[in-house]
């Protein structure tokens, strides 16, 4: 929805013309937000070299969390089956670095199709599910595929999960060093590029139908709109991005467990795009960013009690939405002006 | 085939209730039809069997010459057909400008297109405000739909399913819950309906009924009572005592 109130706001700022015309909705530019976040990763990953791993952790969960409001914020399909392409990304680049190539780029597009062919091979049966029956069937899909990778031992390792592949260097010069700086580099490229990507599809034609289907099913049924077609095609594409993320999760660990997979993975994003906001993309970034971070640094105070504080902060959010928070704010502002 | 709609005994269950008894009817271009009936008539359900929402459990629908009984709801709309609903059924956070866009995309096969921004095509867009200017909402075009007056959100309704550019226009109690004063543009835009678009309409305001239909067919009980001129349809016998029963009372009811 975030789209949505930047229409509003843009509009509310618009001159009237004279005719009492009011001027049209228009989407912020593509580049803008995915620039911003260029910018600010740069600058933490050049301020914090000692947090590189965190920060790397940071942008691949932000990009697995940016996947999921394609799903959840966008379509309005509240899923808990996630971590299924996620993990899938994840082996299939792993394998592939072990079995065929260790070329990252090429891994990654791996892990991207594993992602994409997943979802749509089992959105096109989920999709025809709404609601309750959708999120029970996406969490079954999830342990379906779990329980299969925890099988498969000889390509997937098993309990012991997947590892003893090393990484080629990018692009053919650049290692991968021990410090996890070219690391995060690379994750946090391939997640402005994504966050780019999906930028664009959310503001297109397609994307504005799935958004509309959000919000009124039945409205775009009437408009002539494929319905299902429309929500698989997001769905596809929002595997691929979590297929990404899985992949660039193997390469920059050089290890994928089966925890990769697991539900708590799925759970875990869901909260941290509750945190930063469903609907707007850059929330799921600022939600994976504020979990991590709340993770990082709470858990070394109290290991125990950490999701303590995580809990009170999902009560906050979900029970004051951020629109009414901005209100507030605004007005206490213009109170004192 | 002249006619552009056609309904061959259509017939409808839903567990025990029979809601659609053998109804049978054409609509012709310029057609204006009203579709009265007391409540439970099944006058909507009617109107989702046609539109596809749901299916007949028999029968048959004919649009322009071809048998539609089985498409999907949006091959429908692709055929030509457009409804409205009697609540109003909008996207709430659409900015009003992109809720007519929205229908203008699908209508132009535009709506699986994601390699484009959606500000990236101007015609539509002009489009866009020049059917707002056309039902006088040009000045709401970037407010959020939820926040126009429930007036202007039934002419939304009207614009969207005028923006697919229909053959077979079907309007589920447009008036529906409009207070008179608001009525008066929801009228004019009846008025202006191209001439050659065959109209189905449902209404309870009989003035607006008679008024407007060239053509009212009297639904009860899923069954068709009467079929006429509204001439005939204020004489028949049978529809008065069934449903205009206190004459000029409910006229104005």
């Amino acid at each position: 929805m975030n789209a949505l109130s930047l229409f509003k706001t843009r509009a509310l700022a618009s001159p009237q013309d004279g005719d009492g015309d009011a001027a049209s909705p228009r989407c912020a530019p593509a580049w803008r937000a995915p620039l911003v976040m260029l910018a600010l990763g740069l600058a933490a990953c050049l301020l914090l070299p000692d947090q590189l791993g965190l920060l790397t952790r940071i942008f691949i969960m932000g990009l697995f969390v940016l996947s999921l409001d394609l799903v959840v914020g966008i379509a309005g399909l509240a899923t808990l089956g996630h971590a299924a392409m996620f993990g899938v990304g994840a082996y299939a680049a792993g394998v592939f670095a072990l079995r065929v190539m260790p070329d990252p780029l090429v891994g990654l597009a791996v892990g991207v199709l594993a992602g994409a062919v997943l979802a749509a091979a089992t959105g096109a049966f989920l999709l025809r599910y709404q609601g309750f029956t959708f999120l029970m069937l996406t969490v079954a899909v999830a342990q379906m595929v779990l329980s299969l990778a925890h099988k498969a031992r000889d390509w997937t390792g098993g309990d012991d999960g997947l590892s003893g592949y090393v990484m080629g260097p990018l692009l053919g010069q650049f290692q991968f060093d021990l410090e996890g700086r070219l690391a995060a580099f690379y994750a946090l490229a391939v997640l402005v590029v994504c966050f780019y990507a999906a930028r664009r599809l959310v503001d297109s034609p397609f994307g504005m139908a799935v958004r509309g289907i959000h919000e009124n099913r039945a409205r775009m049924a009437a408009l002539g709109t494929p319905v299902y077609r429309r929500l698989w095609g997001m769905y596809a594409a929002a595997g691929a991005l979590a297929g990404a993320a899985g992949a660039l999760s193997a390469q920059t660990t050089a290890v994928v467990g089966l925890d990769s997979l697991s539900f708590s993975l799925s759970a875990e994003a869901l909260v941290m795009l509750i945190l930063g906001g469903a609907g707007r993309l850059s929330g799921a970034l600022v939600g994976a960013a504020v979990f991590l971070v709340l993770h990082h640094t709470a858990a070394s105070i109290n290991p125990y009690h950490w999701l303590f504080v995580v809990g009170g902060l999902l009560m906050l959010v979900v029970l004051v939405s951020p629109a009414k928070a901005v209100a507030w704010l605004r007005n206490r502002r213009g109170g004192r002006a | 085939m002249s006619h552009l709609l056609e309904l061959r005994h259509l017939d409808k269950r839903f567990g025990g209730i029979h809601v659609t008894r053998d109804v049978s009817f054409q609509l012709a271009p310029g057609d204006r039809l009203a579709l009265i009936g007391p409540n439970g008539a099944g006058k909507t359900t009617l109107v989702n069997q046609i539109s596809g929402v749901f299916p007949a459990d028999s029968g048959e629908i004919w649009l322009r010459g071809e048998n539609v009984s089985r498409l999907s709801q949006a091959q429908r709309v692709r055929a030509g057909l457009a409804r409205t609903f009697q609540i109003t059924t909008l996207a709430p956070h659409f900015p009003v400008q992109r809720q007519i866009e929205l229908a203008l995309f699908e209508r132009e096969g535009l709506g699986g297109c994601f390699w484009r921004g959606i500000d990236s095509f101007p015609a539509l867009q002009a489009e866009a405000r020049a059917l707002l200017a056309r039902f006088g909402l040009q000045g709401q075009a970037a407010t959020p739909t939820q926040d126009l007056a429930y007036g202007e959100q039934r002419l939304i309704e009207m614009a969207l399913a005028m923006a697919l550019r229909p053959q077979v226009l079907l309007l589920d109690e447009p008036m529906a819950g409009v207070p008179k004063g608001d009525g008066e543009r929801l009228l004019a835009a009846l008025d202006v309906l191209p001439r050659d678009l065959a109209v189905l309409i449902i209404e309870h305001d009989m003035d607006l009924v008679f008024r407007f239909a060239s053509r009212i067919l009297v639904l009860a009980e899923g069954a068709v009572l009467a079929d006429g001129t509204p001439d005939e349809i204020r004489r028949d016998p049978l529809v008065r005592a069934a449903y205009l029963g206190h004459g000029e009372a409910t006229r104005h009811a």
